[in-house]
């Protein structure tokens, strides 16, 4: 058994011209919570959709639990326990409630049939977990009645639903309420209490800070800084650091 | 989530459990109830006429050729996607089964013949459209023109007769009419539509169909295997094609080139009359089967309140626009 739940070694990926990602290596450990922060454009969401298998990689390999995992696919990591939601939120919205939280991993009876009336359960229990109230959101409602912030609840309940050893979180706090956003703390901070690891990606550093404790800042596609929250004193040290990385192109840890 | 406390909000909840479920099915409700006044209309035009069994029974024969590619047809454009080229696929794969019958081969190996071209010929749609990535609607209209062509070009003008079907245990299975003098094929069809009913609305395949018409981008990040699904629903054409085109033989003992041809215009409309929007992401298979339904009373209809066949296309088109009038109150996209 390796140390790591996931590991990347020298991941490329171009879309055209644009070389996305360019020799991305990274580990994951179980129970620890990385902060995934860079520029818009730095290659933040493509790297993350290459570890939940929404992007094949052009070079590199990827090992899940120590080993090497060839046709590497969003199905395929679901499986082996990563829950991404995505910058987009990956929602179907003429669809119900209940019909996305189980998308692609849905409660099966015999020869395919989907146990519907199960799954509308989960999903009213899951909402009501979260915070909607049975009495306003019906798990048969289309996503498309929901306002941004409820769908955003709809994609991280989802995450949450399947237990997940590695959650991954693309800017999950963008469109939402100060409650909503301490909920999504609050939420990570039981994700971690049960020993799960967690990626955040942010923009706002304060939070990414708060909630990381090790921090990999992407640049052009490379990382060009990964440092233990022990090396960094402040928030404000790190932004700092951001500012450099943005102006020379890379970056050290001053002590 | 909102920043007020959700449970202090009124105004979206507390709908009447019937409520809730006509507006889920509203869709379908509309295309029935279309059909509904439809025919009270033609009863009321001509009570002498459509007060008699044997009109329904005559719309009966051949309606069920509809029912199987409208079914399918469903699932195609709720997954975003459209195949034009089913009149052609159901003649060839009928073609195939004439040509098993005339050469004194069992019917049923005629059957499995015409499944096996109607999958072929649906899995080469989706080759095209999801890996080579053409346009689903001039691909398969295209596809439609080819395999009609090659058909044309095989038998040269000659159509096959089957008499020897008279009289065997599949004709009889498939369109004797034993219970209420409802033709079988009939209860073929209602069963291939609750089967497609049930498919569409809880098995993984009918759920990932809606999903990948939906958003294809989301299903995929989600671990719907999105190219697999969009193959798979002209795959399902292909086959409800093939039946289709086993009947109608069966039903006029006649194979002929054209075989199938006049079924794109009825079987389209009938599709999107009956409440499957064009845009993919929902649709209703129950509706398709009204939809067909309506479009084949109104030749019935309109020769029966005495007006010359001229007046067929006219009505057609009437009761299609007006239909998706009606539909159009159930909403357009959300975005
Ligand atoms: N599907 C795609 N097709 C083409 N180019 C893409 C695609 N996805 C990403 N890119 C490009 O790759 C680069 C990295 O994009 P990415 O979305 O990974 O950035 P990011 O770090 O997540 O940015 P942001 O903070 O704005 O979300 C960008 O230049 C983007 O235009
Ligand atoms: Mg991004």
């Amino acid at each position: 058994m390796s140390d790591y739940i996931i590991e990347l070694k020298n991941i490329t990926k171009s879309f055209g011209n644009v070389n996305a990602v360019e020799g991305v290596s990274l580990q994951i450990k179980p129970g620890e919570v990385v902060g995934l922060i860079g520029d818009n454009g730095a290659g933040k969401s493509t790297l993350i959709k290459i570890l939940s298998g929404v992007h094949p990689p052009d070079k590199g390999e990827i090992f899940v639990r120590g080993e090497k995992v060839s046709h590497w696919n969003a199905a395929r990591s679901r499986l082996s326990g990563i829950e991404t939601v995505y910058q987009d939120r990956a929602l179907v919205i003429q669809q119900s409630i209940t019909r996305n939280i189980f998308m692609g991993r849905e409660i099966q009876r015999r020869f395919g049939f989907v146990d519907t009336k199960k799954q509308r359960q989960e999903a009213n229990r899951l909402m009501r977990d979260i915070g909607f109230t049975s009495k306003v959101f019906d798990p048969d409602s289309p996503v498309a009645t929901l306002s941004g912030g409820e769908r955003q609840g709809v994609a991280i309940a989802r995450a949450l639903y399947f237990d997940a050893e590695l959650i991954i979180l693309d800017e999950p706090t963008t469109a939402l309420s100060l409650t909503e956003t301490r909920k999504v703390f609050s939420f990570i901070e039981n994700v971690r209490a049960r020993g799960k690891s967690i990626i955040f990606i942010g923009h706002n550093i304060y939070h990414v800070y708060d909630v990381a404790e090790r921090f990999i800042v992407l640049d052009r596609g490379k990382i060009v800084l990964t440092s233990d929250k022990t090396e960094v004193s402040s928030a404000e040290y790190l932004i700092e650091t951001m500012h450099d990385i943005a102006e020379t192109g890379h970056a050290e840890i001053h002590a | 989530m909102s920043t007020q406390p959700v449970d202090q909000r009124v105004g979206r909840d507390e709908v009447h459990p019937l409520i809730k479920w006509m507006r889920n099915n509203r869709r379908v409700l509309t295309s029935a109830g279309f059909l509904f006044l439809m025919l009270i209309a033609f009863v009321i035009a001509s009570p002498d006429v459509f007060t008699q069994f044997r009109t329904y029974r005559s719309v009966m024969i051949a309606l069920p050729v509809s029912i199987f590619v409208v079914i399918p047809l469903v699932f195609v454009v709720t997954a975003g996607e459209i195949d034009l080229s089913f009149p052609a696929v159901v003649g060839m794969a009928s073609y195939g089964f004439a040509a098993i019958v005339d050469a004194g081969g069992n019917p049923l190996l005629g059957i499995f013949a015409a499944l096996a071209i109607g999958v072929v010929l649906g899995y080469l749609n989706g080759i095209l459209v999801v890996h080579i990535g053409l346009s689903a609607l001039v691909a398969t209209l295209g596809m439609n023109f080819l395999l009609r062509g090659l058909i044309n070009i095989t038998v040269e003008g000659f159509s096959i007769a089957m008499p020897e079907l008279r009289g065997t245990l599949v004709h009889s299975l498939m369109t004797d009419d034993p219970i209420l003098g409802i033709p079988n094929q009939m209860l073929w069809a209602t069963a291939f539509a609750i089967l497609g009913l049930f498919l569409y609305n809880y098995h993984r395949f009918g759920i990932h169909v809606h999903c990948v018409g939906d958003h294809p981008g989301s299903a995929a990040e989600m671990g719907v295997n999105v190219a697999r699904t969009r193959i798979m629903v002209f795959v399902f054409t292909g086959i409800g094609a093939a039946l289709a085109g086993v009947f109608s033989v069966m039903i006029n003992f006649v194979w002929w080139p054209t075989t199938g041809d006049g079924l794109l215009l009825p079987v389209l409309a009938g599709l999107f009359v009956g409440g499957t929007p064009t845009w993919g992401g929902i649709g209703t298979v129950l509706g398709g089967a009204f939809g067909v339904t309506i479009v084949s009373f109104i030749e019935t209809g309109v020769i029966a309140a005495g007006l010359t066949g001229f007046f067929t296309q006219f009505f057609y088109g009437l009761i299609i626009i007006v239909s998706l009038i009606g539909q159009r109150f159930n909403g357009a996209r959300v975005r």
